[in-house]
């Protein structure tokens, strides 16, 4: 169970339980007119299932704070559309189904370490370091000269994610990528 | 985190928020009012419903120095002003902060039509002396101290942005929000403007009186680009209503488990040597706010409420 929270400990970053689900505060704004009741303006984000929504409470108003855990996982693999973890410390498995894995898929491999969220004791997601080293497994070749177009051609990497890639990039190279806009940073390693 | 770059930083607006301060005091000298101080912490703060006092040992801090400003013109002082810090406890926001800056003023034998011409002279003495008369930039747009100001009623600008009248069918919360999510962000473009004549029930301290056929509280606020900067009324000198006011307000309060403060029996008293008088206040902050073009109070006051020791 979580703590039991007042309208004044509300702000930007905390965590409710509200008809069972978590939610986080992504916006908040306290008003208040001169002798009027204090309004507390929350965007609320759905930590399952990513919906957003405004909420207005008052003062006198009570919440639940979300019963939420955060614990160091390495990924382990995939069967079907489970994907395996452990916990680093206590090595216990835990399976999280590709719904809750999300976009993360795109960037996992084995032995990734990643932050896996509890809500309640049950696994509701995880999130990735910022950066992650993935392997070109198919590229055609840049076509030389063919500056117009961008500059850029796509690649399929590791984990079968499809992104646009410079034109020098070629496959067994190893791209740098930005877990948060899912974007190529750099090469780390050529293929020869 | 308040840096010593941070706060080098600030000396723009804090040389702005000093330079509107002395506007504002040269503003009511000339004017023949008696700069006034009253103590900070109090015995018995005013009973309202939605301001609570935070506790200063066995007393309090005081929310609005009112009550004793009141005293002073129940003993005879005609025009009195103010500069002084409030404290309000759990209010923090981009507009809000626990500890603030008041600037009060209160005009013996007058009414709300005086108090709403000092606010025009007012504010236009303080750009002056400020350079940012007639207009300035707050917020990617240009404001204008220029008159005439819209005046809107209560009744007229809730029927216009938030399709309900408060005056025949009052709901509290429903005021509130609908005040501060639909009515207040049209107020003050590119002029201030005044909101007049609200409904008895957010009356405060402010004398009731009779408006087209309904009793209204002679009471208005000022709002500057959606900001609201002052709160002023024809003061309640009715003794007998004041006094079972406060009963109410301080059951209420009893009931919601908020603060009951002591009986302010000096200032009730008071109220049987004053015939009529008109009061206002105005935040400072955040009027050096839309002055210094800053995003919010944080930006000009040395010290946000939660800095670091």
């Amino acid at each position: 169970m979580g703590a039991t929270l007042s309208a004044s400990d509300l702000r930007k970053g905390v965590k409710l339980e509200i008809d069972g689900e978590p939610y986080l505060i992504v916006d908040f704004e306290f008003s208040k007119p001169g002798k009027g009741q204090a309004l507390y303006r929350c965007r609320l984000r759905n930590m399952i299932t990513g919906v957003q929504f405004d909420r207005t409470y008052r003062s006198g108003d009570k919440f639940l704070e979300a019963d939420l855990e955060e614990q160091e996982m390495e990924y382990l693999y995939r069967e079907g559309n489970r994907y395996h973890f452990m916990n680093t410390s206590s090595y216990e498995q835990v399976e999280l189904t590709e719904e809750a894995v999300g976009d993360a898929k795109n960037f996992l491999t084995e032995n990734l370490h990643v932050d896996m969220l509890f809500f309640k004791g049950s696994p509701i997601g995880i999130s990735l370091p910022n950066f992650v080293e993935l392997r070109v497994i198919k590229s055609d070749p840049g076509i030389k000269g063919d500056t117009a177009s961008g500059a850029t051609k796509p690649a399929t990497l590791e984990t079968g994610y499809e992104i646009q890639v410079p034109l020098f990039i070629e496959e067994g190279d190893v791209l740098k990528l930005d877990t948060r806009t899912g974007t190529y940073v750099e090469r780390v390693k050529t293929s020869n | 985190m308040t840096s010593r770059n941070a706060l080098a930083a600030k000396r723009s607006r804090l040389a702005l928020r000093s330079r509107i301060l002395h506007g504002m005091r040269h503003f009511f000298v000339e004017r023949g009012f008696l700069e006034v101080q009253t103590p900070v912490r109090t015995p018995a703060p005013a009973p309202e419903d939605h301001i609570d006092a935070m506790h200063s040992e066995e007393w309090y801090l005081q929310t609005s120095p009112e009550l004793y400003m009141k005293r002073l013109l129940a003993a005879g002082y005609d025009k009195i002003f103010q500069i002084c810090p409030v404290f309000r406890k759990g209010e923090r926001g981009r507009r809000h902060h626990p500890e603030f800056t008041l600037l009060e003023w209160y005009r013996r034998g007058e009414g709300t039509e005086a108090l709403m011409q000092d606010c025009q002279e007012l504010l236009q003495h303080v750009c002056r002396f400020v350079d940012r008369f007639p207009q300035f930039s707050y917020a990617g747009q240009v404001l204008s101290v220029f008159p005439p100001w819209d005046r809107w009623t209560v009744r007229t600008a809730f029927q216009k942005w938030a399709g309900w009248d408060p005056l025949t069918a009052y709901e509290s919360s429903r005021f509130s929000e609908d005040l501060v999510t639909r009515v207040e962000p049209h107020l003050g473009f590119p002029r201030p403007a005044f909101l007049c004549d609200y409904p008895p029930q957010e009356a405060a301290l402010a004398r009731l009186s009779p408006r087209g056929g309904l009793q209204v509280a002679d009471r208005f606020e000022l709002y500057w680009a959606g900001v609201e900067l002052a709160n002023g009324f024809s003061e309640l000198t009715d003794r007998e209503e004041q006094e079972r006011r406060f009963r109410e307000t301080l059951a209420r309060r009893r009931q919601d488990g908020r603060n009951v403060y002591p009986w302010p029996h000096r200032f009730l008293e008071s109220l049987d040597f004053l015939d009529a008088a008109a009061g206002i206040a105005l935040g400072v902050d955040r009027l050096v706010m839309l002055l210094s073009d800053a995003p919010t109070l944080d930006d000009v006051v040395a010290f946000s409420p939660d800095h670091e020791p």
